[in-house]
């Protein structure tokens, strides 16, 4: 059957990107890296995605491209702002506790999930005392991170977004508006670490107080969520706080046992003591 | 029809989802064997209540799909507002945040496309009301698998344009009424 033939294709341009790039897409929930892959194929223009493969093989700068295909999501600043106001409210007065503080954005894409975290911690006067570390796997995605421009036509809803968050100050504070674009503050980024990071091949790397993976393990199969979940685990400190995407849920994953509800309609987490 | 023993069952609706399906969902028994799949086009900024409406009234267990969730008999799953649903080869339902597909999240197409890949000639593919286009490909995806396609005949929907795109692009689907999908899906199980 011609199906059969394609996921064939599919698995081997996998294997290949992985040999030849080190990039391992294989333990991807299937159904949306086959959506994605058909998208990059048709976009670069192979009639297969045998004709991708070999493409990709012998012509590196086509790696770049097709990572964008598979790996950028694009989100909000404040996105699902009943989340922020549940940091805000429930576990920023447990992190007020701590003489210096570790937050990881875990998946950061281009940024808007960051931004939300530095913000929100300066308005809260714990951005001084905090080191975030914003990770990704696509450096194109990372170095828009870094630079933190948007499009201008988004601000109406980030602006929408940090109110309902419970806001301290106006967002317009922290943007400078030309062109057509948004430009975030570079003090923004004064304790920031942007970093090349994979939660599916690499390791810990700090101990951190507030993980926050948002809509990253839904692209994964249950082996490999298990597997980033068991890596944020051991990056948290004893009582760290993990914030999932609203949809995702802890009670299919092997490591449930080892966080406690602490907010649960917002998915955040705390690791147990134990 | 094709000789496959049915295994599940995917519906897509639009505009006047909530009176179609408040028309088939609750005639199906608890124990229905198919588990059914649904993306309603809703709006991406709030709760949607459409899966606890529908379970005031239904036999069957209905609630919001969440991530990795594996598929089981008695149950039918709505795709969460600002979610595309898919199915996995392995039977479980995964969620995405990958672009919106004719300006929707959830996607019909996005449902049916992965769904047909995972059940092939075992699936029924169900188009109802809409005022889109959204489905007609997904529909026709399921059709290309060997999969059974089901339009709501456009005169009696609320919303024709999706059935009736559906119909273009799948000339051999079987054309009902609300009442003939729902004695369709009761049947079909005892196949």
């Amino acid at each position: 059957m011609l199906e059969k033939v394609e996921d064939l294709e599919i698995r081997l341009l996998l294997e290949a990107l992985y040999q030849r790039y080190h990039y391992d897409f294989r333990n991807y929930a299937q159904a949306s890296i086959k959506r994605r892959l058909k998208q990059a194929r048709e976009q670069m223009g192979f009639r297969s995605f045998s004709a991708l493969q070999d493409g990709l093989l012998h012509r590196p700068a086509l790696l770049s491209p097709l990572l964008n295909y598979l790996t950028v999501h694009v989100s909000e600043l404040f996105r699902d702002p009943s989340y922020f106001r549940a940091i805000r409210e429930k576990v920023v007065p447990h992190l007020r506790t701590y003489p210096s503080l570790k937050i990881w954005i875990a998946g950061c894409s281009t940024g808007e999930e960051l931004y939300s975290f530095v913000i929100l911690f300066r308005e809260e006067g714990l951005e001084q005392r905090t080191l975030f570390y914003a990770t990704d796997i696509n450096q194109d995605a990372l170095a828009k991170a870094e630079a933190g421009i948007y499009d201008l036509d988004r601000i109406q809803l980030f602006t929408e977004n940090h109110r309902k968050s419970g806001g301290k100050s106006s967002l317009s504070d922290y943007y400078s508006a030309a062109y057509g674009k948004a430009s975030f503050d570079k003090s923004l980024r004064k304790h920031v670490v942007f970093s090349d990071h994979s939660l599916v091949s690499d390791a810990v790397f700090a101990e951190m107080h507030l993980v926050s993976c948002r809509n990253v393990l839904i692209y994964f199969d249950r082996g490999l969520q298990d597997r980033a979940l068991g890596l944020i685990k051991d990056s948290l400190a004893r009582k760290g706080f993990l914030g999932l995407g609203s949809k995702e849920s802890m009670r299919f994953f092997q490591h449930a046992d080892s966080f406690t509800e602490c907010v649960r309609d917002e998915k955040i987490y705390q690791k147990s003591s134990k | 029809m094709n000789g496959a023993k049915a295994e599940a069952v995917v519906i897509g609706a639009s505009a006047g989802a909530t009176e179609a399906l408040s028309a088939i969902l609750p005639l199906l028994p608890a124990d229905y064997a198919l588990p059914v799949m649904i993306v309603v086009h809703v709006p991406p900024d709030r709760k949607s209540v459409l899966a606890e409406l529908l379970q005031a009234k239904c036999r069957l267990e209905v609630h919001e799909a969440a991530d990795k969730e594996p598929i089981g008999r008695g149950t039918a799953y709505f795709a969460p507002p600002d979610y595309h649903l898919l199915v996995e080869r392995n039977k479980c339902l995964s969620l995405s945040n990958d672009d919106p597909v004719f300006y929707s999240r959830p996607s019909i197409d996005v449902l049916f496309e992965s769904a047909a890949d995972a059940y092939g000639p075992s699936l029924i593919g169900i188009v109802l009301t809409g005022a889109n286009q959204d489905a007609a490909k997904g529909l026709r995806a399921v059709v290309e698998a060997g999969g059974t396609a089901i339009v709501q005949s456009p005169e009696g929907a609320y919303a024709s344009a999706m059935p009736e795109a559906a119909i273009a692009e799948c000339p051999g689907a079987r054309v009902l009424s609300l009442s003939e999908i729902a004695a369709y899906l009761q049947e079909i199980e005892k196949a």
